[in-house]
């Protein structure tokens, strides 16, 4: 079954149970037509069955369902009453939905009887409302309108937000973020607003913000990041030049026009200002006419005016540079050195009362921040340059195993960090065979199946917070569990009694020395492959994911960090240890109370309804010492699950420069690699995959030992 | 570090939908059925709440009212799920302190790019 399938059954469900409730509701009201809860009722069900209706692709059900949601809205407020008639009307419009459920198409005669039910139910609507269409058109906005201007235009956008903002959970910051992604933004605060210290209320947004925005999205789009709080915050957008607009000599209007063209002053403060012969800047700000801020917001929309115009003149050309990349890693290195060095001038000055010393470390924290995200920068490649080396790879392999395939590939100009790309290629390889190999039937199969005999395979990336997706989808055959449980059990890596998820038995796939192949080729099914993936993915810090529909296609998706130098970790304490958990993957932090531990083998804890394991870092490492009355446990989340681990305290988020283990730690499970403390000390990075892997073989282990 | 939103709504179809999609885009979820079962489960961080406005027991106003009464989630944002005949409602739930609105029906992507915009 189809997700959407899934989802529309669900509805069904939800829908006939609604139905029934909805029935027993309106013959009680028969009995007590004024009780207030009972209609409530019934508006509730007509209103979820249309809204929901609507969503899963019962348009026909959430139009006829619309007007009479709108009867009960008016009986609700007590401007329509109860009658026999409209009881009937409802148990009979209640019949109608439910034979609509089952319905595939609409057929005449059903369709006859929606529109008497209809008509009866207008009948009880005021004048205006009986005019009004069955369901109103949520067609989207033209989006020709915005299409037109491709053209780069630059914006000037004043943005007051209400004083409430953040009592409302809006975010200023967000939005003027959300202006930087549509182009090139210059944001000039306002601070003049801000009151005296001792007046200042602390949940109040004082500040204000001009933007210059040169963006070829149109006033649409600008408009749209406002869409939120445009009714209590002042937006005003303008538009000040585009890039097609001839401009004098002197490059742009004149600062004085500017303000004068915004209403910040009137030509005749201009002219009075304009006599004096020191910079304007300097005299409108002297004489209190206008703050400080407003000729900065005006000064920079002059330069970014100026900028578009020079852009036009200067040639497409971009200097580029060409370093080995040595220099960059070496570089690279030297950030993550001083990050370090960065976090200790950090505690030090946390411990003084220098306030000269706080305030260099805080700029220096600013300064250090921007250099790392520069430098991680240079490192960006486009995972592009990857995919294309894949197109030659599926082209052969096909035609030697006389499969006709394509290979698309999508989201190219994704960018990740070099070192991360240069380790990608081999798991990809390893997916692409086993999509070509395992996933896409043979010509002649797909025919049978009714499919194209082209199969696809499609290869995509995309940013998803810090990190990278990339999918490798392909239209096969899917994953067929019963193989994958028998070959488990053959493994001994199941028993007969094991109770695995669907998603548990898919990652099985993963298992070392798995393979389902029933014949050897030279592709793959030699046993290596997927388990050789999972590890080199986990050695990226990344993370995979299974869905696989049978007789429609499987994907899996490889999660990555965009870079592998630097991190935010997760500190926590053992006795006198540290350890990282990357802060990616932490989910929450619960404490764990002895009285509630659970003495048996398995340990466990409730977390949101489900069971989670979880392990102590002190047995696991054996760090010496007994735990605290009350430990903390740090919850992960992987693709494949959940695992808590118990530490005796959290201490919190830290930049973590990661340095890789000497050879001999490499082996140690449960660890990736280590980091430098603020106070110089070391802390062991943990590896959560391969603890919840050792967790999860573990049970296993001692189920079957058990069965 | 996971996000966590819940959703609340009285419709499990409607929930499964959202939580479904929101789990796709490597979010944590937390399922309510109306307003009184949200504020139960509104024991541990949460960084956004999406809630349906008619709902038995205590409706998506009054959740809201709540929420914002409570310290801990007083910049939390609230994103609510209306239909187009609910104008007046749409006001009274920003009035209430939610942060944006979706309206119904919607379409997967419509809702990420929403709880994208609300949790910059």
């Amino acid at each position: 079954m189809s997700r959407e399938e899934l989802h529309r059954q669900g509805f069904r469900d939800e829908a006939h149970d609604l139905l029934a409730e909805l029935e027993e509701a309106l013959l009680t009201l028969e009995a007590v037509p004024t009780d207030a809860e009972l209609i409530g009722r019934v508006f509730r069900a007509m209103h979820t069955i249309k809204g929901s209706g609507a969503m899963f692709g019962f348009e026909r059900i959430a139009a006829f369902t619309h007007e009479i949601e709108t009867v009960f809205d008016l009986v609700r407020n007590g401007r329509v009453g109860i009658t026999k008639d409209l009881l009937d009307l409802t148990l009979a419009a209640r019949d109608r939905i439910r034979d609509m459920l089952d319905e595939d198409g609409g057929d005449a005669a059903g369709e006859a009887r929606s529109e008497d039910i209809l008509r009866g139910f207008r009948a009880y609507l005021p004048a205006a409302g009986k005019a009004a269409a069955p369901s109103p058109d949520l067609a989207a906005p033209d989006p020709a309108a915005g299409e037109a201007a491709r053209v780069e235009q630059v914006w000037h956008i004043r943005f007051r937000p209400a004083r409430t903002i953040f009592l409302a959970g809006g975010n200023p910051a967000g939005l003027l973020g959300e202006l930087g992604e549509l182009g090139e933004a210059r944001v000039v605060g306002h601070a003049e607003d801000v009151p005296e210290f001792s007046e200042l209320e602390p949940e109040l947004c004082y500040l204000w913000w001009d933007v210059l925005l040169r963006t070829a999205a149109g006033e649409l789009a600008i408009r749209d990041v406002f869409m939120f709080v445009e009714d209590e915050s002042l937006i005003e957008v303008g538009l000040v030049a585009e890039s097609g607009e001839e401009l004098d000599e002197d490059g742009y209007r004149r600062l004085g026009e500017i303000l004068v063209a915004r209403g910040d002053i009137s030509p005749k403060n201009l002219e009075e200002a304009l006599r004096g012969q020191k910079k304007l800047g300097s005299i409108l700000t002297e004489s209190g006419l206008v703050s400080r801020e407003n000729v900065d917001s005006a000064l920079a929309e002059q330069d970014a005016v100026r900028e578009l115009k020079s852009e036009k003149r200067k040639d497409e050309a971009q200097t580029t540079i060409r370093v080995p990349a040595e220099k960059l890693d070496n570089l690279v290195d030297l950030v993550g050195e001083l990050v370090i060095v960065q976090a200790r001038i950090r505690q030090a000055a946390e411990r003084s009362t220098d306030a000269v010393l706080g305030n260099l470390s805080e700029e220096l924290e600013l300064l250090s921040d921007s250099l790392r995200d520069a430098t991680l920068n240079i490192r960006m490649l486009p995972i592009g340059t990857t995919f294309n080396r894949f197109q030659r790879l599926v082209r052969d392999l096909s035609a030697e195993l006389g499969k006709s395939i394509k290979l698309l590939t999508k989201g190219g100009e994704t960018e990740l960090d070099k070192t991360v790309l240069d380790q990608l290629n081999d798991p990809l390889v390893h997916l692409l065979r086993n999509a070509i190999d395992h996933g896409i039937e043979s010509p002649e199969a797909r025919e049978a199946k009714g499919k194209p005999r082209t199969g696809t395979i499609e290869l995509s990336a995309e940013h998803s917070g810090g990190e990278v997706l990339v999918r490798v989808t392909d239209d096969g055959k899917g994953l067929n569990r019963e193989a994958i449980r028998a070959k488990g059990l053959e493994r001994g890596l199941i028993t007969p009694e094991s109770q695995l998820s669907d998603k548990e038995l898919m990652f099985l796939i993963f298992s070392p020395g798995f393979s389902t192949a029933q014949a050897i080729t030279s592709v793959s099914g030699r046993g290596v492959g997927m388990d050789v993936v999972k590890r080199c993915i986990d050695s990226l810090r990344g993370s995979i994911d299974i869905e696989s529909t049978v007789g429609t296609g499987t994907t899996i998706t490889v999660k990555l960090p965009l870079t592998l130098a630097i991190i935010e970790g997760l500190q926590v304490r053992v006795g006198g240890e540290y350890f990282v958990v990357p802060l990616a993957m932490v989910e929450e932090c619960v404490e764990l109370e002895h009285s509630r531990e659970e003495t048996g083998r398995r340990r466990f804890i409730a977390s949101r309804g489900e069971m989670v394991p979880y392990i102590r870092i002190r047995d696991w490492f054996a760090v010496p010492g007994t735990a605290p009355a009350i430990e903390q446990i740090v919850i992960a989340h992987l693709a494949s699950g959940r695992l808590g681990l118990a530490v005796d305290q959290v201490i919190g988020e830290h930049q973590t420069v990661i340095k890789s283990l000497g050879r001999i730690y490499r082996e140690v499970e449960g660890l990736s690699g280590a980091t430098v403390r603020g106070d110089g000390s070391l802390a062991l990075i943990l590896d959560v995959p391969s603890l919840y892997r050792s967790v999860l073989s573990h049970r296993n282990r001692t189920a079957a030992a058990g069965g | 570090m996971t996000k966590t939103i819940m959703t609340v709504d009285d419709s499990a179809s409607v929930r499964q939908m959202v939580s479904f999609t929101l789990k796709k885009e490597g979010y944590a979820v937390i399922e309510a059925a109306d307003g009184k079962d949200a504020l139960a489960k509104l024991n541990g961080p949460v960084d956004l709440i999406i809630t349906d406005l008619n709902m038995p027991n205590l409706d998506g106003i009054g959740l809201i009212k709540a929420v914002r009464g409570n310290s801990a989630y007083r910049f939390t944002p609230i994103v609510m799920l209306t239909t187009e005949s609910q104008d007046t409602k749409k006001m009274e739930g920003k009035a209430a302190g939610a942060t944006g609105w979706i309206i119904k029906p919607f379409k997967p992507e419509q809702l990420v790019a929403v709880v994208k915009k609300v949790m910059r």
